[in-house]
């Protein structure tokens, strides 16, 4: 019996019921079913840290998790922690630093970062790095990408909320 | 490449996941983090029926101090290895050795018990499990036991787990104040597998060192306490003529094979490049 199953899920703060092979990863989950694309599959191994979404509050590889592990967890995409603004000020440092290219790694590259600035408010540049091992970026290198995380806490530490980057509407 | 199909379970207790591997005839796996095992599934290079989530038995979590021992329910993860204050201060190797693990969203989901079923002869926790002399806590359908780290690791990536048993928890012996940890390893990448890997805990009083323990990962098919370098530390002075005697010892103690990557006599070297570092940093520190 491997038919699909109802799996229920809070994805960036709505609860949704949905059938789904139990063979399903999330990372198709949310890309084929939901339409979440911004949540990227690359290595579909665990190496490249593209595909990662908070799980229960931690990052984890939607490439790693199956849909139906994560039933009755919290989902939270790229997309929703854009649009609540909880990374406002990492994508504008990303923006203002050059630290992507092609983007294909951005989506995991902020949600390592966000993962890291929820534990430890002022990571080092070592700690940075440290947790940027799991994130492959094909174009940028990592210098400028570190800067941006770095320059983030700083901005955070000083007292500025992520929420007064957010971008002006058109 | 995507997984066969199979049919998910996710039971409650130890006995419903027992019952369900008994029910699905050896043609199920359990599933704790997944970390390894969804790759594995992914290439195919396993394809069973059914899929038992173990990862929401209450009774195969918890961390607590019992008379002397730390028990680890088999689903603490990587991460809580490395934050928890009960692991840092009881069993302090497996909280050195967690950051060399993987990469943190990985170490978010991967659990010791997954880790020390896997028996991956490259990976860190199987390897400290058998310095710390930890017991493993194992239910099958006779009942539980518990397999002592030395008994329990057999041969490449098999160990004393019978296919449907369940390793239940790991009960390790505290740590003392007076024990001093270390843990490295030499990889070519943060996060990548070790070429090889070293955590050592020794007991030390006035000077001497009253124990020594030491555990060696990626060399060979499994992981390797190195007795010899033991008992050359055991009763003496952890000075720098008696941390090269335990590098020379190292000889004794290992036995690897050449391979693709790196032939045997540049493993060993390796080794012994890693246990004087570690000594070193001990003898340093007290
Ligand atoms: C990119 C990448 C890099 C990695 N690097 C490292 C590394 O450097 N070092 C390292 O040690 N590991 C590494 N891993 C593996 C990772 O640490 C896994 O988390 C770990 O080996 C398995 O834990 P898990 O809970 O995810 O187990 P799962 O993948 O769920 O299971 C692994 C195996 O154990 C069995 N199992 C799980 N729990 C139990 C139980 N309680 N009783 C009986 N059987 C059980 C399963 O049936 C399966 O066969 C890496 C993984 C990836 C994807
Ligand atoms: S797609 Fe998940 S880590 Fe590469
Ligand atoms: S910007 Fe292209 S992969 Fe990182």
């Amino acid at each position: 019996m491997t038919a699909a199953v109802p799996v229920t899920l809070t994805i960036n703060g709505e609860t949704l019921t949905r059938l789904a092979e139990p063979r399903e990863t999330l990372a198709d989950f949310l890309r084929r079913d939901l339409g979440l694309t911004g949540t990227h599959a690359g290595c579909e191994m665990g190496v490249c840290g593209a595909c990662l979404v908070m799980l229960d509050g931690v990052p984890v590889h939607a490439c790693l998790t199956f849909a139906v592990q994560a039933g009755g967890g919290a989902v939270e995409t790229v997309e929703g922690l854009s649009e609540s603004a909880v990374i406002a000020d990492l994508q504008r440092a990303f923006h203002e630093r050059n630290a992507l290219q092609c983007g294909f790694c951005t989506p995991g590259m902020l949600v390592t970062a966000h993962g890291l600035l929820v534990r430890k408010a002022t990571p080092s540049r070592e700690e940075i790095r440290d947790a940027l091992s799991g994130n492959y970026c094909r174009c940028t290198g990592y210098e400028a990408i570190v800067d941006a995380i770095e320059a983030v806490a700083r901005r955070r530490a000083a007292g500025e909320t992520a929420a007064a980057f957010l971008e002006e509407p058109a | 490449m995507k997984a066969r199909a199979f049919s998910y379970f996710r039971p409650a207790t130890i006995a419903e996941a027992l019952a369900a591997f008994a029910e699905a005839a050896g043609d199920a796996s359990y599933i704790a983090g997944g970390q390894s095992l969804v790759p594995a599934l992914a290439l195919r290079l396993q394809a069973p029926e059914r899929l038992i989530d173990i990862a929401h038995i209450p009774e195969l979590r918890g961390i607590s101090l019992q008379d002397g021992s730390l028990r680890l329910g088999a689903l603490t993860r990587h991460v809580e290895a490395h934050d928890d204050p009960l692991i840092a201060r009881y069993a302090p190797l497996l909280a050195l050795a967690a950051p060399h693990v993987a990469h943190p969203a990985i170490r978010n989901r991967g659990t010791l018990g997954g880790s020390v079923a896997l028996a991956d002869p490259a990976s860190e926790f199987p390897a400290m499990m058998l310095a710390m002399d930890a017991e493993m806590e194992i239910a099958g359908p006779e009942g539980a036991r518990r397999v002592p780290a030395a008994a329990f690791f057999q041969d490449l990536y098999q160990t004393a787990i019978e296919p449907g048993e369940l390793l239940v928890a790991f009960h390790i012996p505290a740590a003392h104040p007076q024990h001093r940890c270390a843990f490295d390893e030499l990889a070519r990448r943060r996060g990548d597998y070790a070429i090889v890997g070293c955590g050592a805990m020794l007991g030390l009083e006035g000077g001497l060192v009253e124990e020594a323990r030491i555990a060696l990962l990626s060399v060979g098919p499994v992981p390797v306490r190195a007795r010899t370098a033991e008992t050359v530390l055991a009763g003496g002075v952890l000075d720098a003529e008696t941390i090269r005697r335990a590098q020379a010892a190292l000889a004794d103690d290992l036995d690897p094979q050449d391979d693709e990557q790196v032939p045997a006599a540049m493993r060993l070297h390796l080794a012994r490049v890693l246990l004087g570092r570690l000594l070193g940093r001990i003898a340093e520190a007290s």
